[in-house]
């Protein structure tokens, strides 16, 4: 075979995966203007499932509800994480690599382990389940992405500009305000919108930690599904994709993710 | 002076620190450390319930067959979903790194990439419609073919292993294009330029190159599926029962939790020693 062919056997078979990867979802997506409750073919376009969407408080509460628990914790773990990433990034101290690794449990141990953990932690303590409850997991979740996003941009910083900064006169505290966090403000957007992602998205953690009755936009979705559901449940998960799709565009945008390393 | 200096170093270290590692201690490593605690338990210790330390829920583990079987099950189902997403990813990867140059390539990976960072849930949703009997796989198979079909894949262990192939297939890609980019073209060109045939280059040169990377998206796979229960319970019904849909039923359906933090905490085991044997690659595929 020449080249040129397998070159566009090639350009081909990404074709294919990509199909793979978006056609169900344009499936769900297209579902959600056709009329028939039962998801019956040929296709008729409505909007009557998103005008119901628009009249279902229930949906609308938890959607609320995922929304501004995503914006507390987008703002804890944004703040902790870039202090602890500033504080990696510039000081040599005994036991460092043992806190570097300790950021890789939250990422890597499934979700389901974490979640019971956490349910049985914050029962015993008395703080029960609830949105206190799913902040705090949420948040901690979304910290070690903060600080790999933010540690990676910290990565171009040239730190003879802190000492030179320092040589001037400037406090720490002024340093790391007026010198360090403007360079690094792009990987702390981009943590952030990270965060905001993990915490939005996040199903398995809420689901263990959540009260019924006052659970995140993803639980009540599991429940529905589970329960028998309606095209309600296509048009409100397609506004979450096109949301969570356009943050992590924005994040491509402000990282080097997605790009040369 | 120099003393003085890392002293106060050090109290800024712990200053900017310390928040951060503070939550993750109550968030993650205090409950861990919980649920090992509640794994010895014969019953929670909350209100005035009796409870006394015990090994039972571990030798429920060893003497019923039942959830070594299923622990098994959700091994198999992990290794599957793991070698059916390399097999598929490895090449679309390095299609990505080797054949497609210029701007489009960005493009396209992060086209590659964007589905796994969107809602995982809603994507297994999105299965759920795509599969269902009488949807839009029948309509497409009997507008194509002139006879009378029916697909119907839904609740089945296929559409599990669909489902979950679809969730985690871009992990391998991602880890597979790196590696894959930090090789040298100019290797290729060499190793064609001395008559090596296309398939000598593949398995002599790019795939021990590329063997870290790949590794490293295998790992990141395995680890998730083997504790996954929403995919089985969405996509499965009532043949998706695996081990972490067993977890998640001690937690919110038998509300018996020193039965399920013993469950989750051999999970947590299986999973550490399998992080552990691969932790040298995995690290060295970071860098």
């Amino acid at each position: 075979m020449s080249n040129r062919l397998l070159a566009h056997l090639g350009k081909a078979y990404l074709g294919l995966i990509l199909f793979f990867l978006y056609a169900p979802i344009l499936v769900m997506a297209a579902m959600s203007f056709n009329a028939s409750e039962f998801y019956q073919l040929p296709f008729s376009f409505s909007t009557e499932w998103y005008e119901r969407l628009w009249k279902n408080d229930e949906i609308l509460e938890a959607a609320w509800r995922s929304v501004w628990i995503a914006v507390v914790v987008t703002v804890i773990a944004t703040s902790l994480g870039t202090a602890a990433s500033i504080a990696l990034f510039r000081y040599e101290f005994p036991g460092k690599t043992v806190l570097q690794l300790l950021l890789f449990p939250p990422i890597a141990i499934p979700w389901l382990i974490t979640g019971t953990a956490m349910l049985i932690f914050f029962f015993g303590i008395g703080l029960d389940r609830g949105t206190p409850a799913v902040i705090i997991g949420h948040a901690a979740l979304a910290l070690p992405y903060v600080i790999v996003v933010v540690t990676a941009r910290l990565a171009t910083f040239d730190r003879t500009l802190e000492e030179a900064a320092r040589s001037l006169g400037a406090s720490a505290w002024k340093v790391t305000m007026a010198v360090t966090v403007p360079w690094i403000l792009p990987g702390i957007i981009a943590g952030g919108l990270f965060a905001f992602a993990v915490s939005f998205d996040q199903f398995v953690v809420s689901y263990f930690l959540s009260e019924p009755g006052d659970s995140t936009l993803p639980v009540l979705i599991y429940t529905s599904i589970r329960k028998g559901f309606t095209p309600e449940i296509n048009a409100v998960s397609t506004i979450i994709i096109a949301v969570s799709m356009g943050i992590m565009l924005l994040a491509a945008r402000y990282s080097n993710f997605g790009g040369e390393q | 002076m120099s003393s003085l200096s890392a002293r106060q170093d050090r109290i800024r270290a712990f200053t900017l620190l310390s928040p951060a590692y503070l939550w993750l201690t109550v968030a993650v490593f205090l409950p861990l450390s919980a649920m090992v605690f509640f794994s010895f338990l014969s019953d929670v210790p909350f209100g005035d319930r009796e409870w006394h330390g015990t090994l039972e829920n571990y030798q429920e583990f060893f003497q019923t067959s039942t959830y070594a079987t299923l622990l098994w099950k959700s091994l198999k189902l992990g290794l599957m979903v793991t070698g059916i997403s390399v097999l598929i990813g490895f090449p679309c990867a390095y299609v990505l790194a080797k054949v497609i140059k210029g701007r489009s390539r960005e493009a396209l990976f992060l086209l590659v990439i964007l589905p796994f960072w969107s809602n995982s849930l809603v994507r297994i949703f999105s299965w759920a419609i795509v599969l269902r009997g009488n949807g839009v796989l029948d309509f497409a198979a009997n507008a194509v073919l002139p006879w009378d079909v029916r697909i119907n894949l839904m609740f089945s262990p296929t559409a599990i292993v669909i489902g979950l192939v679809h969730s985690y297939l871009p992990y391998v890609i991602l880890t597979s294009y790196l590696a894959l980019q930090a090789i040298d073209d100019s290797l290729i060109e060499a190793a064609r330029s001395l008559g090596a045939k296309r398939r000598t280059i593949l398995t002599r040169l790019i795939l021990p190159l590329a063997a870290p990377g790949i590794l490293a998206g295998a790992v990141l796979i395995f680890v998730p599926v083997v504790g996954s229960f929403m995919e089985p319970r969405l996509l499965g019904g009532r043949r998706g029962t695996y081990y972490g849909t067993v977890i998640e039923d001690q937690f919110v359906a038998v509300f018996n939790w020193p039965l399920g933090a013993a469950l989750s905490f051999i999970l947590l085991a299986v999973v550490l020693v399998i992080l552990g044997a691969f932790s040298p690659i995995l690290r060295r595929a970071r860098t």
